[in-house]
């Protein structure tokens, strides 16, 4: 079975709420939806205090190519526009809207029948995706329509979709792909037209059976898509580490995977393409999972953007009385949130609850030199090198050694034995030499 | 739910510790101190209990008094050093020789660089040399292997399988295996050595890459020896594997973490070094055994390999495989 060639780990699963059914979450009293919550430029706020808005109504527009638009996720008055404290700790913009029924804009296909039919240009589609302020839902919300406008002179020859979802706990992908599984498979066709390209492989991991064995039906009925079931190992769904495993190419230093052919797309980003194309429905709302070791009710919500985890997680049970970190995202990547007032955006895609136990980390001892941080780095890294360098400020030395290669997956601090804080010194030389590097640019 | 812990991701771990590794060293070290006990009996317990003793105190007492910092004899680092430096000795060593070897090993080769993970040298292999070098009589003599003996410093000594071999005398694998010869406690019985391999390797303490390394490259060195002189080097290149300390330096001692590389390649570079320098040394009339020295003079190059040896960087390999 395959899977990506350097590297990697084995975290416990805790797929705690695999197989739920996706409940749609209550509509919340009021949202903030925030307008800078993705990778490029904050959109621009084109409504006004006062003004009523209905589900589906741009609200900011894109600033720019790299930027993208945000859409009103219900229906009601515009309260105001301010900042508010977002999942990644900072104070953003934000649309505040105070809800009032569920009034949705009349372009919006609801029908539950679904579309296969697309007779749309490839221009046309990306044209819809870029309307539709569609993001990559795997986290890093890229926006989609730049990842579907390569460079001139650069072409894909495949298009990968990442069904992987190699966090521990996180299940939102998997049951979307368990009850959305056809129109996946349509947004797949359309993603596959958007780029030219006659293949796709759909990378799912060997835990997710009854997934792979579901898409092997669908893909029957839809040219050039490929299922592959891939060997169970974080960070399988880091890009670069999923192209190698799919098609053996390993994306070089400091460039994108367009350089190997390959363009890779998260499975929700896919369904949102779905829905944006034959659906006229924009991107305002996603599968989150809410989950813990001590979690009542761990499970699947279907939330509207700028929805206050609180009123969310109030809905799936609650905050489990043991819990010591709230975690937003998986267990690897996410960041801890210093409370749960805060929105839910589109670059959510779970809330997890950690005891009190495992939220501490265990004390730091010298480093052993067992080469276990060497490795299990996907990248080649040597992460107790590069801490090293980092303690001792020598950013031409961790330069060389390749530190803005660095995906930050964490395998080097979970599996370091004297619970050394690597990706933490790393991180921070890696924002510094980022820096001297974006400086040295500017100069030329 | 009053206050939240903030830190940055990730928010796991492996559950790995030092001590975890420790322990599993020491429980893969348990068939050949069965065997030590019951080949060398009362001796063996004396000095291994005094090596290990006297490693943790020597640890305590430099931390708490001389460096007046925290101890850190829980990692169960020193105890391991301990029962590694008894099973590099004969067991009719005086006790005092054993408490030296502990100092120097503890105070010496691993304290005065910084602790654990500072050390340039196996301590075990500096207190060993430290100690050859210094009472060469008392760290020549070996017991003769007896069924639960209960002799200590009055144990009949004869010469081991490894100086016979110099002149000419063929060991008996069987004996090799079971460790029914003479030699240091520890390193009689290749059977239970490599048994204590296997779990290592199933334990994911060590990986294949430096033990084999350094037995392959004795066996060809000495196998292309034998076939360039036939009189000369009689030995099987199995039995050449499973006498002296080798097999004991080459799974337990040249693994250590700290002083051994950290890229697989590098590791195979080092281990090839020790292999070609223990056949040097074993060869030359000075020491009939070589293992330590060989395994010491490639902890100094270790820095270096470290260096310049590089792991596989992702995106070096760039097939485009369809």
């Amino acid at each position: 079975m395959k899977t990506f060639r350097i590297g990697g780990i084995h975290p416990a699963e805790n797929k705690f709420s695999a197989g739920k059914k996706i409940i749609k979450a209550n509509l919340p009293k009021q949202v903030a939806i925030p307008l800078a919550h993705y990778i490029g430029a904050p959109s621009l706020p084109i409504v006004a205090k006062g003004e009523f808005v209905k589900v589906g109504q741009l609200i900011g527009k894109a600033n720019g190519f790299i930027s993208a638009n945000v859409h009103s996720s219900v229906s009601g008055k515009v309260n105001k526009i301010d900042v508010q404290l977002d999942a990644t700790g900072y104070k953003r913009a934000a649309v505040f809207v105070e809800v009032n029924g569920d009034e949705w804009v009349e372009t919006i296909d609801r029908s539950p029948e679904v579309k296969r039919e697309c007779n749309l240009t490839k221009e046309e589609i990306i044209k819809k995706i870029a309307e539709a302020g569609i993001v990559g839902l795997g986290g890093a919300t890229f926006p989609t329509h730049v990842k579907l406008s390569p460079p001139p002179g650069k072409k894909a020859d495949v298009l990968i979709i990442n069904a992987v979802e190699c966090e521990s706990y996180l299940t939102c992908d998997h049951q979307l792909m368990m009850e959305k599984g056809e129109e996946i498979m349509i947004g797949i066709s359309i993603l596959m037209k958007a780029l030219d390209v006659k293949r796709a492989i759909v990378g799912i991991e060997n835990n997710k059976k009854d997934a792979i064995a579901l898409f092997h039906k669908l893909a029957k009925d839809f040219a050039g898509v490929e299922v592959m079931a891939l060997k169970v190992q974080y960070p399988q769904g880091g890009e670069k580490q999923l192209i190698d495993a799919t098609i053996g190419r390993q994306v070089p230093s400091g460039a994108l995977p367009i350089e190997v052919g390959a363009v890779v797309q998260n499975v929700g980003t896919t369904y949102a393409v779905y829905e944006a194309v034959q659906k006229n429905k924009p991107l305002f709302e996603r599968v989150i999972t809410i989950t813990g070791k001590s979690s009542k009710n761990p499970g699947n919500y279907l939330v509207r953007l700028g929805t206050m985890l609180s009123e969310v997680v109030d809905q799936a049970g609650g905050v489990p009385a043991d819990t010591g970190k709230i975690v937003g995202g998986g267990p690897m990547m996410g960041r801890s949130l210093m409370t749960l007032d805060v929105p839910m955006a589109k670059g959510s895609a779970g809330v997890l609850f950690m005891q009190d136990t495992e939220s501490v980390r265990n004390k730091t001892q010298n480093c052993i030199r067992c080469s276990k941080c060497v490795n299990v780095c996907p990248m080649g890294l040597e992460p107790y090198l590069l801490m090293n360098q980092s303690e001792r400020e020598m950013w031409p030395e961790m330069e060389k050694d390749r530190v803005m290669d660095c995906i930050e997956c964490g395998s080097c601090s979970y599996t370091c034995p004297s619970n050394r804080a690597l990706l933490d010194y790393i991180r921070f030389g890696k924002s510094t030499v980022g820096g001297i590097i974006r400086s040295r640019q500017i100069k030329k | 739910m009053d206050k939240l812990i903030i830190s940055p991701a990730p928010h796991v771990h492996s559950g790995d510790s030092i001590s975890k590794n420790m322990q599993a060293v020491i429980i893969a070290l348990m068939p050949a101190y069965l065997v030590a006990l019951y080949y060398f009996g009362l001796g063996a317990l004396i000095v291994s209990l005094t090596a290990i003793i006297s490693c943790v105190l020597f640890e305590y007492l430099i931390q708490k008094y001389i460096l007046k910092g925290e101890n850190t004899i829980k990692d169960g680092s020193a105890a391991l050093t301990g029962l590694l430096l008894a099973f590099n000795l004969p067991s009719n060593i005086p006790v005092y020789i054993v408490i030296v070897g502990s100092l120097v090993a503890i105070g010496v080769a691993k304290m005065s660089f910084g602790g654990l993970g500072n050390n340039p040298f196996n301590p075990a292999l500096v207190a060993r040399v430290f100690l050859l070098i210094s009472f060469p009589v008392a760290m020549t003599s070996w017991p003769v292997p007896e069924a639960l003996s209960t002799h200590y410093l009055d144990a009949i000594t004869a010469p081991t399988t490894l100086r016979n071999m110099n002149f000419g005398v063929q060991p008996d694998t069987l004996q090799l295996l079971i460790g029914n010869i003479g030699g240091s406690m520890g390193e009689v019985s290749g059977l239970a050595l490599l048994l204590g391999f296997v779990y290592l390797l199933y334990k994911k303490v060590i990986t294949w890459h430096i033990p084999i390394s350094i037995l392959a490259t004795v066996a060809l060195f000495i196998y292309i020896l034998h076939l360039a002189a036939p009189q000369s080097y009689i030995v099987s290149p199995l039995d050449y594997l499973l006498s002296g300390g080798l097999l004991l330096g080459a799974i337990y001692m040249a693994t250590d973490y700290v002083t051994s590389p950290m890229t697989k390649k590098g590791m195979l570079i080092y281990g090839v070094g020790i292999g070609l320098l223990t056949v040097i040394i074993r060869i030359s009339p000075v020491y009939p055994e070589g293992v330590s020295f060989a395994i010491l003079i490639m902890n100094a190059f270790t820095p270096l390999i470290n260096t310049y040896i590089k792991p596989k960087r992702f995106g070096e390999v760039v097939k485009n495989k369809k």
